[in-house]
């Protein structure tokens, strides 16, 4: 009870300082406490004092905050003392050490290298979030001295088993070239390695660290440019964005312009051009891409956008205009670059958004930037039909108290008028009744805006004009001013008389006016001088005095230069003779023109695009080649060729007969596993009735067409409920079990040998759904040699049909991302009575996720889906028992599962238990000393991780089951499939 | 040398009153003083809306989020997509408030060590990393009132222990190892009505916009499947990561592997404006003559096509115009406020009864001798209909594969007003 009172007593005072320090954490005695804090909890034991660690925590928290360096209070002197928690068990602390590593090893460079081993150690680690984690912080800490280091790690992390470390080896990569660009060669060769990675979880993070170091390589995107476009809808959302931003670039340069013959055809009709036919590989790109749109995270809609916006061809653009409008409901900050992507988008292809006219209507409550932009995007879609509404629409706006999202309404009014020729009239008129309004911005701005238009058709608007003369004598803002008298001198000779009061009432107040308004008298004074000198004569010297001593040196300059040209005296030139000519030339009118004109030569939703200036480390987009570089850069070594693809002899089974032409096209896996097809009576018995008796009927066919060699094994029945088939056709299939007694051989004995004929047969197509034609699929268990990432799976044809079936064939296969089909070669001809077995290879990366794909015949099409159990996902592999332990204790942790059961009666006995686990999963044997434990050893077809199973049984039939597998899907899966093959 | 770096270099909280109260850097660090040119565009600023969300300066450029009255202000050096960094600093912010309930300036000061360490996780070298909650949950335990006493008494943290999984598994939103005594999920149908309904109360637009928000508590892997009564009705939707895309594709099915506790399913949108029913309609009359200094006002609500549900919860909300010194008016129901310095004028109904139409009726003493205001005000009205989803959409069923437990599962349907604006 003492050692409890202490404790007891030490938590406290723990807590009472702790307290005190988050307080008192301002006073100047603060550093010296930290120190003494924090050698303290670790010299005197800190491991097992755990008050010590919130200690440790509150205080390394202070040292890291930001806001205490910022006070002057710089916390590296307290370097060594925090350092040496590193070695700390307590993840907090560990995790806080490490931030302040981070942010004071530069300055502390001896000292950070102390930290150094820790990590080193780390790298090693059996667990794989261990070793990331030391490369995250390795690879944080800016010392130049480290570089090599930090070379070699990321090195060996790229190679690295787990995924994740691999992921983190290239988020290091940028860290490393900011450090030392010298590295860059080395770190592209990283990269290239990376990039050839086939894992979603790595795609991002290497694109990402590609974009930064080496974005001009893009020749190391060629190889890999498929699998990307394949893994894409899984990658996390931020990676996403930052390989179709990425892959949006490589296209510019690879593929040719889709649009080039619609732009053309008038240009160059002459010119006749092959042709265009869009490379697959580009439409890969856009196909796989769409999807996105739906996607939650607005970046990454905002990325297929702009793809789509510049790659695709014009008839297609259309589908992001519902994406983008769904981005607008979002928080104002998406809407605002939303909204300026979309007035980029909406000049160019003004259709694509004009369904979607309403949902860019203004709502008082908008931010006067959201309006604007709102109101720019209206101004850009509309056209002659939708225009009545829209200027209906700029009425409402016209009223609101947000003067400046008026005065942007006026001049979006303006650019209508201007554009529309039909409307112009009506928004004239409009806008001068806007002249009268209470409010002087909206007077001013319309001004302005009227003169922009009345310059077009002035001859019929001298009465706006004449309006205009009068509100000289009440608007006060310059630019409206200006406006004013500029039309009042350009037209002069529509308003002789007024004309002259005007000029006036100015010469009285000019030297009271801004310095535009001021040039603009001068401006009005010379015109009338020209056509009406009788009458200003007098006026104009007087102004022409006035601004002789003006401060303004523009408005002197401009007055004497006038003066020169106007006045005729001896000593003037030729040139003012032309004075009228140079005054009264008729100007073109000024074209109202979109600030986002031409914007998109920035590529679309980048931060140039937003700020119209390049902003640095932007990627131009490249123009399309003139000529598309060779496409089959692209092409990824396969060993595939149709000739080689069934390395099987030839069946010696009924269907030899139905072989045309090649006999290549017939495979299988010989006749044992035809026989496994086989079904004894007993197998549908526990079926439910219904099933059962469907079942019987076909076993019956089966039976009847082909004598049945008895299998020299019991069989087993089954039930079904381990194969879950997600397919509509797919009824149960009825499962046959003959246990052959030899184990599975590994995978490095030659594939002629073939594996025990136990193969559960699973029906892809009812007789009755294909018209004759049934269709049965089994996991042959072999390599499948044209691709040795894919399974292997035996499909046979039978025929029950009265008339032959044409050219089967598999078509539109629906896959999960990363999912590849290797289809069988068709098949010609299956005349009526025949069987015929056919091998396809499906990767089906390492899930349970089905196959989707059409199985098609000359008439036909059914869809079908092909769905793994998950012991048909995996391979076997020799181990020796060594070999097991080792790799066993390199997957602890999470990576293993372990569960408790009751053997059933029957599989008692070592024999039974390898028996019924290698017929749930494709697994070898691995030898053991004990005959209480078996184990096996596999590894998954498409990445390879290592899945290890032993059983190891007790008295009374319990039994431990351990499964070790890096991907823990398959291993609980797999748990779950044997646990339940041995105990039913 | 210094290479640019992408991405997000640092990043700084300023409350309302302008004084930065956190500061992160995952690089080298930027001195504060680069927020100055986001104070400058603060003050040219209106409102606090208006400040550009993207603000260039001469060696950075300032990307900022304004939620809960905090700017959240990322720093940047070089070409990023803004929207990028807009949508991680919406995700932060949301982290925040999923993990303190709050996101208030007293809330990130109070939990400054559980802030820290989310940045932390959620960027490296300034690239996110981290960002699901499931993930971020298994890394950081959320502080809990139970929590924080059962860490001060025992001097644990906050940190788990336990080394994530997520990050490594193929459902990266999912965290392992789920275990519940009672296995339930819940599902929220709520869609929210916008609509701008002209003068004379004939619809200008309207629009649906619908999420289904979820709350999964399911021991283990559950997959799941949720079938729509009538899912042609959803024009564009959007997803959580976990649907699987090919299936609603293929059969208008959503199927996925949903992530533990809280969480967004699906948003979607009706657009289709002859199928958007307007629930409510408002009668007005708000006129101001010329010269007097007496304005009236009248409001009557009434509920339309609601399919016999009950309107909740109504607020009215306007903006008076500046001329309007103070009202006087009188509510049939409910309490109605005058703000006369901002001249917001709130109007909280409560419920409308059918037989008994609420109304708000009386006069607005006007600013004497200034002239009649040019635009009436429009009104804003917010208002909850229960158990029914305006747009009719109805979920078919809801299945559960992969695990042999029975789950209780409930479906709710609410409907909201949005952005939902009469002008008068």
């Amino acid at each position: 009870s003492c050692v409890h009172n202490d404790e007891v007593i030490s938590q406290q005072r723990g807590n009472v300082t702790m307290k005190l320090l988050r307080e008192q954490a301002t006073v100047c005695c603060y550093a010296f406490e930290c120190s003494s804090f924090l050698t303290n909890p670790i010299t005197y034991g800190y491991m097992d004092g755990f008050d010590s660690a919130v200690q440790c925590v509150t205080v390394l928290y202070w040292v890291c905050d930001p806001q205490m360096i910022a006070r002057g209070k710089n916390a590296s002197d307290l370097f060594p003392a925090v350092v040496k928690n590193v070695a700390c068990k307590n993840i907090e602390v560990k995790k806080l050490v490490y931030v302040y590593l981070v942010r004071y090893a530069e300055e502390q460079q001896d000292l950070a290298l102390l930290s150094i081993s820790t990590f080193q150690r780390g790298l090693k680690d059996p667990n794989q979030l261990i070793r990331a984690s030391a490369l995250r912080v390795l690879s944080s800490i800016r010392v130049t001295i480290i570089v090599p280091i930090m070379m070699l790690a990321i090195k060996e992390a790229a190679s690295d088993m787990s995924p994740y470390v691999r992921k983190t080896a290239a988020h290091a990569i940028p860290k490393l070239y900011s450090l030392d660009p010298e590295q860059k060669d080395c770190l592209i060769e990283v990269i290239e390695k990376l990039l050839a990675d086939k894992t979603t979880l790595v795609a991002g993070s290497v694109v990402m660290a590609f974009e930064e170091v080496c974005p001009e390589r893009i020749d190391l995107i060629h190889k890999n440019y498929r699998k990307l476009c394949n893994l894409l809808i899984d990658v996390e959302e931020w990676g996403q964005v930052v390989i179709i931003n990425m892959l949006t670039r490589y296209a510019r340069t690879q593929f040719l312009n889709p649009n080039m013959n619609v732009s053309t055809t008038e240009a160059t009709a002459i010119v006749k051009r092959k042709p265009y036919v869009m490379d697959p590989d580009h439409r890969l790109l856009l196909r796989n891409t769409k999807p996105l749109l739906q996607s939650r995270n607005a970046a990454v809609v905002m990325a297929v956008a702009q793809l789509y916006f510049h790659l695709a061809p014009k008839a297609e653009v259309g589908v992001i205009a519902k994406a983008l409008v769904r981005l607008m409901r979002s928080h104002s900050e998406v809407q605002y670059v939303v909204l300026q992507n979309v007035a980029t988008m909406s000049i160019k292809r003004r259709g694509m958004f004009e369904p979607y006219l309403k949902s860019f209507y203004i709502r008082s409550t908008d931010p006067t930037q959201i309006k604007v932009l709102k109101l720019e995007v209206l101004t850009n879609l509309a056209n002659e039909t939708n225009i009545s509404t829209i200027l209906r629409e700029f009425q409402t706006y016209i009223k609101s108290n947000d003067k400046d999202f008026v005065a942007a309404t006026i001049q979006a009014i303006g650019r209508c008028a201007t554009n529309i020729g039909e409307v112009r009239d009506t928004c004239l008129n409009g806008l001068v009744q806007l002249l009268s309004n209470r409010d002087e911005l909206v007077v001013a701005e319309s001004v302005v805006v009227i003169k922009k238009l009345l310059q077009m058709q002035p001859e019929q608007h001298s009465d706006i004009i004449k309006h205009m003369a009068k509100l000289t004598d009440n608007i006060q803002v310059p630019m409206a001013r200006a406006s004013i008298l500029w039309l009042i001198g350009e037209y002069c000779e529509h308003v002789p008389k007024i004309a002259p009061d005007v000029l006036r009432k100015m010469a009285k107040t000019f030297t009271n006016e801004e310095d535009i308004v001021k040039l603009q008298i001068i401006n009005l004074a010379a015109k009338l001088y020209l056509t009406n000198s009788k009458q200003t004569k007098l006026l104009t010297q007087y102004v022409l005095n006035l601004a002789k001593y003006d401060q303004n040196y523009d408005i002197r300059d401009r007055a004497r230069f006038i003066r020169q040209l106007i006045v005729p005296t001896d000593k003037s030139g030729a040139l003012s003779k032309y004075a009228k000519k140079l005054f009264l030339a008729l100007k073109p009118a000024p074209v109202l023109e979109s600030p986002f004109k031409d914007r998109d030569h920035f590529q679309l939703g980048s931060l140039s695009h937003l700020l119209n200036a390049k902003a640095g480390g932007y990627q131009v987009l490249p123009d399309w080649p003139e000529a598309a570089p060779d496409p089959s850069v692209r092409n990824v070594e396969v060993k595939e060729s149709v000739q080689t693809y069934p390395l099987h002899p030839p069946a010696s089974d009924t269907a030899s007969g139905s072989e045309s032409g090649s006999g290549s096209e017939e495979s299988g896996s010989g006749s044992e596993s035809e026989e496994s097809n086989e079904e004894s009576e007993s197998a549908s018995e526990e079926d439910e009735e219904e099933e059962g008796k469907k079942k019987k009927k076909n076993v019956e066919k089966i039976k009847a067409r082909k004598p049945v060699p008895e299998s020299e094994s019991d069989s087993q029945p089954n039930t079904i409920a381990s194969v879950q088939v997600f397919d509509t056709i797919c009824k149960p299939a009825w499962l046959y079990m003959q246990f052959l007694l030899n184990p599975p051989l590994p995978v490095s004995v030659p594939q002629t040998i073939i594996p025990s004929g136990n193969l559960k047969t699973y029906e892809l197509l009812h007789r009755i759904t294909g018209e004759g034609l049934s269709v049965e699929y089994c996991f042959s268990r072999q390599p499948f040699s044209p691709d040795p990432h894919m399974v292997a799976v035996k499909i046979q044809f039978t025929n029950s049909a009265t008339s032959e079936a044409k050219s089967l064939h598999v078509e539109d296969a629906k896959l999960q991302s990363g999912m590849r089909i290797k289809e069988f070669p068709e098949i010609e001809v299956l005349p009526a009575g025949e069987t015929i077995s056919v091998v396809m290879g499906i990767d089906f990366c390492d899930s349970t996720q089905a196959a989707n794909f059409q199985l098609c015949t000359h008439t036909r099409k059914f869809f079908v889906s092909i769905q793994p159990p998950v012991g048909e996902l995996m391979m076997p592999i020799f181990m020796t028992e060594n070999e097991f332990k080792k790799e066993q204790g390199q997957l602890m942790g999470m990576n293993e599962i372990t569960e408790k059961l009751t053997l059933e009666e029957k599989c008692q006995g070592e024999h039974a238990v390898v028996q019924r686990v290698t017929t749930a999963a494709n697994l070898s044997r691995v030898p053991c000393g004990s005959d209480k434990e078996c184990r096996f050893a596999g590894k998954t077809v498409t990445s390879g991780s290592l899945v290890l199973v032993s059983v190891v049984t007790k008295e009374d039939g319990a039994a431990q089951l351990t499964v070790n597998c890096e991907k823990m899907v398959i291993g609980t899966m797999l748990v779950k499939d044997i646990h339940q093959a041995l105990t039913q | 040398m210094q290479l640019p770096a992408k991405m997000i270099h640092s990043l700084f909280l300023v409350n309302s009153s302008g004084d930065i109260f956190l500061e992160k850097h995952w690089k080298s660090v930027v001195s504060r003083s680069v927020c100055d040119y986001f104070f400058e565009a603060q003050e040219r600023a209106s409102e606090p809306e208006n400040v550009p969300p993207v603000i260039p300066t001469p060696h950075h450029y300032l990307i900022s989020v304004l939620r809960h009255r905090i700017y959240f202000v990322a720093v940047i050096q070089s070409e990023v997509p803004p929207l990028f960094v807009i949508e991680f600093l919406h995700r932060v912010v949301d982290t925040f408030q999923d993990y303190f309930g709050v996101c208030t300036e007293a809330a990130i000061k109070d939990n400054v060590v559980v802030v820290y360490e989310l940045l932390e996780e959620m960027l490296d070298n300034g690239f996110p990393l981290a960002t699901e909650s499931n993930i971020l949950k298994e890394l950081i335990k959320p502080p809990t009132i139970l929590r924080t006493v059962v860490n001060t008494i025992t001097g644990s943290t906050n940190v788990g222990e336990q080394l994530p999984t997520g990050q490594l598994s193929v459902v990266p939103w999912r965290r392992t190892g789920v275990k519940y005594t009672n296995n339930e999920a819940y599902f929220d149908v709520v869609e929210e009505i916008d609509a701008i309904i002209d003068k004379s109360g004939s619809t200008i637009t309207a629009e649906i916009q619908g999420v289904i928000d979820a709350c999964v508590k399911l021991t283990g892997m559950p997959d799941l499947t949720l079938s729509f009564m009538n899912p042609r009705l959803l024009d564009d939707v959007s997803f959580h990561p976990c649907v699987r895309f090919k299936r609603w594709e293929a059969e208008r099915i959503l199927s996925f592997i949903p992530p533990d506790g809280n969480f967004r399913l699906l948003s979607y949108h009706v657009s289709c404006q002859n199928l958007v029913a307007i629930p409510v309609y408002v009668k007005h009359n708000i006129t101001f003559r010329e010269g007097s200094s007496q304005g009236r006002f009248e409001l009557t609500l009434g509920p339309k096509q609601t399919m016999g549900k009950g309107l909740e919860a109504v607020l009215i909300s306007s903006q008076l115009p500046r001329g309007v010194l103070n009202t006087n008016l009188n509510p049939s129901q409910g309490t109605y406020n005058f703000d006369p310095v901002t001249k917001l004028l709130s109007w909280d109904v409560g419920k409308i009864n059918p037989q008994k139409l609420p109304s708000l009726k009386g006069s607005m003493s006007l600013q004497a001798g200034a002239s009649k205001p040019d635009e009436n005000p429009t009104i804003n009205i917010q208002f909850k209909i229960q158990q029914s989803a305006l747009s009719g959409l109805k979920v078919n069923r809801l299945d559960m594969y992969g695990e042999k437990y029975k789950p209780f599962k409930g479906i709710k349907y609410m409907t909201k007003a949005g952005k939902f604006q009469v002008r008068t």
